[in-house]
């Protein structure tokens, strides 16, 4: 809500300067979203009259004025402006004045002096029209100043009202609000009923009582359609921000910013019998005023006379029955439309207008006829004449669908917990009274009836919202409260997703946030997945469908990040995906499962380039150290698995406990041409809560006795998996075996080529007793038996 | 004697002579050796006779003593120059950069939300989560927002199409993490449902929320951290002291003003928007939007399943993207979505 601030003061005016009422403002929560000064700035500007215009001597298109200007006499003046005429009422820039961009001196034009210089709204920066000199009202007083005169030293004022607060849609509702906070007299417009000078009506019928349960109408005939704005008006309203329009159109629009209450004239001419208020029937049609067909639906109240459809109800009016420049009798609306009935209606047709922004937030249900009267008078003046009547007001009401004002109680007690300060009865009762809200006091309780432009008051937490805001937030202290003391639990087994991201950010990983909703694409080529979750509304196609996989955004990272020329590429997301389910409880009662996951992608050289350290690219095996780190002291087993974004021959199930929680494993080659991505990037993407889990240490004993070490390499057949063997062998170990760790791969001389070497570190140590060379012998002779049963291996000689 | 004396301060310079240590055991067998001169006038003794014996070989051994701690003491200081050299053979260049992996950066909306959790941890306040595609009616009905309510229009939301193409009418993205309230109530609620008076609920849900808003200052899917506190005595003076305190904590500044100005959500009564302005830096003396809070509205007290008669709370969701921007001087939004390790990596 845009308004002048002079309009404002003169309904009500504080003694506080612009910023202290822009302030006053915002803390009763009604915010200023902004201000700005009304026009540009100038001085020196004075209204002038030009007594003669005569051709300049030695130029054919300048005009040597003399022009009057009051106290600062008569001045010469060489003008350029093809409409400079003897008699005209012009501004005129006195030597030293300051325009936009320009300071006046005195000059010599063409061989001639010039004091000053006559200027066109541009040059004064009030609009852009530059054809000729502003011409001002031959009654503008001579010699006073420009600003002053077209009331210039003016302040555009933005509110930005949350919904509840339609009561001040309107410059009334404003200034009752202002006035309620300062206590300054509210000088309202002075409303009086226009007497009937003619018998004529049209009748109101509301089918519709729920949707329509007031609507006030009136017929004024032999209006002048194309008498002129004043001045004073299309000032107000341009300054509201609407665009003035025709003398009838904007006496509308004055009276709904000036009251709060949406108007609409009808050329009377146009309409056939009683006016309805009704639903529409099925398939009817209408043009409306901004050339938009629309069919309503069944739920949308219809404007309609005998014949047709008119308007949609509180939205907008139709094509037909607007009025126009020929528009000599008028048809005037002033009607209540129960929010309910409007509210969404204008959004689905996608399109808002003034009228439905206020009816679906509440309009003042007692506000109908005063403003139908106000209207009248406004038209009678500006567009009547000697053969101008109006008829008497025509009200339908349907009292029993009027919003109900049920009485609202408030328990001073109440108002004391809730806000934590005790402000006492009295003052409570002091500020109720101060909005003006009518209440009886019963000891400690008040009964409130909430007026008739509140639609926000209808429980005791309003009303106590309503007194901390009149008392002032900033009024209630901020102590920091007390409460009971107990400690929260602190699970030494449950990792928290922090410390989950901390271990890949140790790792040299970085944390990217992704957007949940990517390319279709992505989810066909790294998920196989063909039926996303999609948006009905996505900002952008490439935004078009929720991830079920990580992967993609991880991929678009590193795209992302070698177009920047960052060719080290680690980065790790922690957020949730979203699969659909058949079953509609799944998933939180959603019907998509989202569990929340981790990926990580590497790309480019294993380490940063550093001296000493040949460079080679990270490798799968990087990746899945990283993984089993994540997850140690818990091992992770691998299997091969067939995953769409990946290698076949590289790429694994990660499985822990048996369960499958996730993939790692290097990016199909195929993604890497179509995604432009430079070197293998190798990624894993798992399930967090397995991660979270991480068990708690136990103990066990520590052995005092020497440890016996011996290194045994197996020659197996090529395809033999290196777990599987490692899997065996742990089997196989007697107890005292502490650990066997893999710590060679060998191919190539002294091996046969369908074979390769895998060497073993057998740590082992009794806790009882030193053990002898011949139980590590028969341990290794075990181990080694094992693996020729299983595999065929033999010891590497 | 004369001899003596001479012997030792022959073998001291003799010793001293030798600057390696092959060649001073060489010079150690001239005197102490089996040919050596000492040796060879311990062997003389025997040929003196038995008076002088004794103070002949006391003073052979005296010079003894002499020759052999000289020899010991080239020694250590042979080794040591030795030692020396190798040190200073083996020196490095120590402003070589060190080796290994280089240490990766937690995104700075998290460092934030970590920061924000222990804050209110540290006052009792337990971290809940919730889905990001939300029910209707956590969303929006059971935070007071019915179908149509003219509040629904200030959150462009984002929905879902079923398998036929059909908008669904019952999930969309989440607008805002205040669906949590009404998740950690209604657990709250049965967890405790055997007690007569039900402890306190104080809990922070931090997560991602989206809506459909695109431009330099508007992201279509950011943070937002949502804090709830429902007790027998929770008041708007307390939802002040929380907030208060904790961005002065969060800043670490007592060089910030703290604003609470009326404002409208459906889902609070009384409502307020939490501005902050700092009394110094860029941004000295503007009202930056911080947070909208308020108390609890009873509606929304039922829907969770508490009494609002019995218990009161209050409610806050901030921004966290805009808390990170405020902390570390960030200007662009959109760089926490970008990925752009340049970027990321500044907040190791």
């Amino acid at each position: 809500m845009q308004f002048p601030e002079s309009w404002l003061r003169a309904l009500v005016d504080p003694p506080l300067s612009t910023d202290e009422l822009c302030h006053l403002l915002t803390m009763a929560g009604l915010e200023v979203e902004e201000r700005r000064p009304a026009s540009a700035e100038f001085s020196s500007v004075v209204v002038a009259r030009i007594l003669t215009a005569e051709k300049h001597p030695d130029a054919d298109k300048l005009k040597l004025c003399s022009v009057d200007t009051g106290e600062h006499g008569i001045l010469q003046i060489v003008c350029g402006a093809p409409n400079a005429a003897a008699g005209l009422v012009v501004p005129c820039a006195l030597v030293g004045a300051r325009l936009p961009g320009i300071e006046i001196k005195k000059a010599k034009v063409r061989g001639v002096e010039s004091f000053g210089m006559l200027c066109s709204a541009r040059e004064l920066g009030l609009s852009e029209d530059h054809g000729g000199l502003l011409t001002l009202p031959a009654d503008a007083p001579i010699g006073q100043s420009v600003r002053e005169y077209l009331n210039l030293d003016d302040t555009l004022i933005t509110l930005k009202l949350t919904p509840n607060r339609a009561d001040c849609l309107s410059l009334a509702g404003i200034a009752r609000e202002v006035a309620a906070l300062t206590g300054a007299p509210l000088n309202l417009p002075t409303v009086a009923p226009v007497a009937p000078a003619i018998d004529d009506t049209r009748g109101v019928v509301l089918d519709a009582p729920a949707a329509c349960p007031r609507y006030c109408g009136r017929i004024v005939r032999g209006v002048n359609a194309q008498a002129p704005t004043p001045d004073w008006m299309k000032q107000r309203i341009e300054r509201c921000g609407v665009r003035s329009i025709s003398a009838l159109v904007d006496v509308t629009n004055y009276v709904m910013l000036e009251l709060g209450q949406p108007l609409h004239a009808f050329d009377d001419g146009e309409l056939a019998g009683a006016i309805h208020v009704r639903y529409p029937n099925a398939g009817e049609r209408l043009l409306l005023l901004n050339e938009q067909t629309v069919t309503p639906t069944a739920e949308t109240a219809l404007i309609a006379d005998e014949a047709k459809a008119l308007a949609l109800a509180g939205i907008m009016g139709g094509e037909h029955s607007g009025i126009n420049d020929a528009t000599t009798d008028l048809f005037l609306e002033s009607a209540f439309f129960a929010p309910d009935a409007i509210a969404g209606k204008a959004r689905a047709l996608g399109f808002s207008s003034d009228a439905s922004y206020r009816y679906e937030r509440g309009v003042d249900f007692e506000l109908q006829r005063r403003a139908i009267e106000r209207a009248t008078q406004l038209i009678i003046d500006i567009c009547g004449g000697p053969s101008t009547r109006c008829g008497p007001v025509v009200e339908a009401v349907a009292p029993e669908h009027l919003p109900a004002r049920p009485p609202v109680r408030l328990r001073m007690a109440r108002a004391a917990h809730v806000l934590g300060i005790d402000l006492g009865a009295a003052q409570i009762e002091k500020l109720v009274a101060g909005m003006g809200f009518a209440y009886v006091r019963d000891g400690e309780t008040l009964t409130v009836t909430p007026p008739s432009h509140r639609f926000d008051i209808e429980i005791e937490e309003d009303l106590i919202e309503e007194i901390a805001r009149l008392h002032g937030y900033d009024n209630i202290p901020a102590p920091p409260p007390t409460a009971r003391c107990e400690m929260l639990p602190l699970p030494e087994a449950q990792r928290t997703p922090m410390q989950v991201r901390r271990l890949l950010a140790e790792r040299g990983y970085h944390e990217v946030v992704n957007y949940s909703f990517v390319e279709a694409a992505w989810e066909a080529d790294f998920s196989g997945n063909n039926a996303p979750v999609k948006l009905a509304n996505p900002i952008a196609s490439q935004m078009g469908v929720m991830r079920s996989s990580l992967i993609g955004g991880l991929v678009g990272t590193l795209t992302g990040n070698l177009k920047r020329q960052t060719e080290r590429v680690r980065a790790f997301e922690l957020g949730r995906c979203f699969l659909p389910s058949a079953d509609r409880a799944a998933g939180f009662g959603t019907g998509v499962v989202q569990p929340l996951r981790v990926a990580a992608l590497a790309a480019g050289p294993a380490l940063p380039e550093q001296w000493g350290t040949p460079t080679r690219p990270t490798d799968f095996y990087d990746v899945k150290g990283d993984l089993e780190a994540l997850f140690a002291p818990r091992r992770l087993t691998f299997e091969r698995t067939a995953h769409p974004a990946l290698h076949p021959g590289r790429s694994a199930a990660v499985l822990l406990d048996g369960n499958a929680i996730g993939v790692v494993g290097e990016i199909h080659p195929r993604w890497k041409q179509k995604y432009e991505l430079s070197d293998a990037a190798v990624l894993f993407e798992i399930d967090l809560a397995p991660l979270l889990a991480t068990p708690l240490p136990v103990y066990s004993e520590v052995s005092r006795f020497p440890a016996v070490v011996r290194d045994i390499a197996l020659v197996v057949p090529q395809q033999c998996a290196a777990q599987a063997l490692l899997d065996v062998l742990r089997r196989a170990a007697p107890d005292y075996v502490r650990e066997i760790r893999l710590f060679d791969v060998y191919q190539g001389k002294g091996v046969a080529a369908d074979s390769k070497s895998l060497a073993f570190r057998v740590a082992m140590q009794d806790t009882r007793k030193t053990l002898a060379d011949g139980d590590a012998d028969a341990a290794v002779a075990s181990l080694v038996q094992a693996a020729a049963d299983k595999f065929g291996a033999v010891l590497r000689a | 004697m004369e001899n003596l004396e001479q012997l030792v301060s022959q073998a001291t310079a003799d010793f001293a002579a030798a600057t390696e240590l092959a060649r001073l055991e060489d010079v150690k067998a001239a005197y102490l050796g089996k040919e050596g001169a000492l040796t060879a006038l311990l062997k003389g003794l025997g040929k003196l006779p038995p008076e002088e014996r004794k103070s002949a070989g006391a003073a052979i051994n005296a010079a003894k003593e002499k020759v052999e701690s000289a020899l010991a003491a080239q020694r250590e200081a042979l080794k040591n120059a030795q030692l020396e050299a190798q040190l200073a053979a083996e020196a490095l260049d120590i402003t070589l950069p060190g080796r290994g992996q280089a240490r990766g950066s937690i995104h700075p909306v998290m460092r934030t939300l970590e920061r924000i959790e222990q804050l209110f941890r540290s006052i009792g306040f337990e971290v809940a989560d919730g889905p990001e595609i939300e029910t209707d009616w956590h969303n929006f009905t059971a935070l007071n927002t019915p179908a149509n309510h003219p509040a629904r229009s200030m959150h462009d939301t984002f929905y879902l199409l079923d398998d036929a193409g059909n908008v669904r009418e019952d999930v969309l993205l989440r607008t805002h993490t205040s669906p949590v309230q009404i998740r950690s109530m209604l657990a709250h609620v049965d967890k405790h449902k055997h007690l007569a008076v039900m402890p306190e609920l104080r809990v922070i849900c931090p997560g991602r929320v989206y809506r459909v808003d695109s431009d330099a200052t508007h992201s279509p899917m950011f943070h937002q951290v949502e804090g709830l506190w429902v007790g027998e005595k929770v008041s708007f003076a307390d939802l002040k002291g929380v907030v208060a305190d904790f961005l002065r904590r969060f800043f670490e500044s007592d060089d910030l003003d703290v604003r609470f100005r009326p404002s409208f959500f459906p889902f609070t009564e009384p409502s307020a928007e939490i501005d902050v302005a700092f009394m110094s830096g860029a941004l000295k003396g503007r009202w930056l939007e911080i947070a909208g809070c308020g108390m609890v509205h009873p509606n929304v007290m039922r829907f969770g399943g508490i009494d609002p008669e019995k218990y009161t709370g209050f409610a806050f969701g901030m921004g966290p993207d805009r808390l990170t921007m405020l902390r570390y001087g960030i200007n662009d939004l959109r760089l926490f979505f970008d990925g752009d390790l340049r970027f990321l990596a500044q907040f190791q």
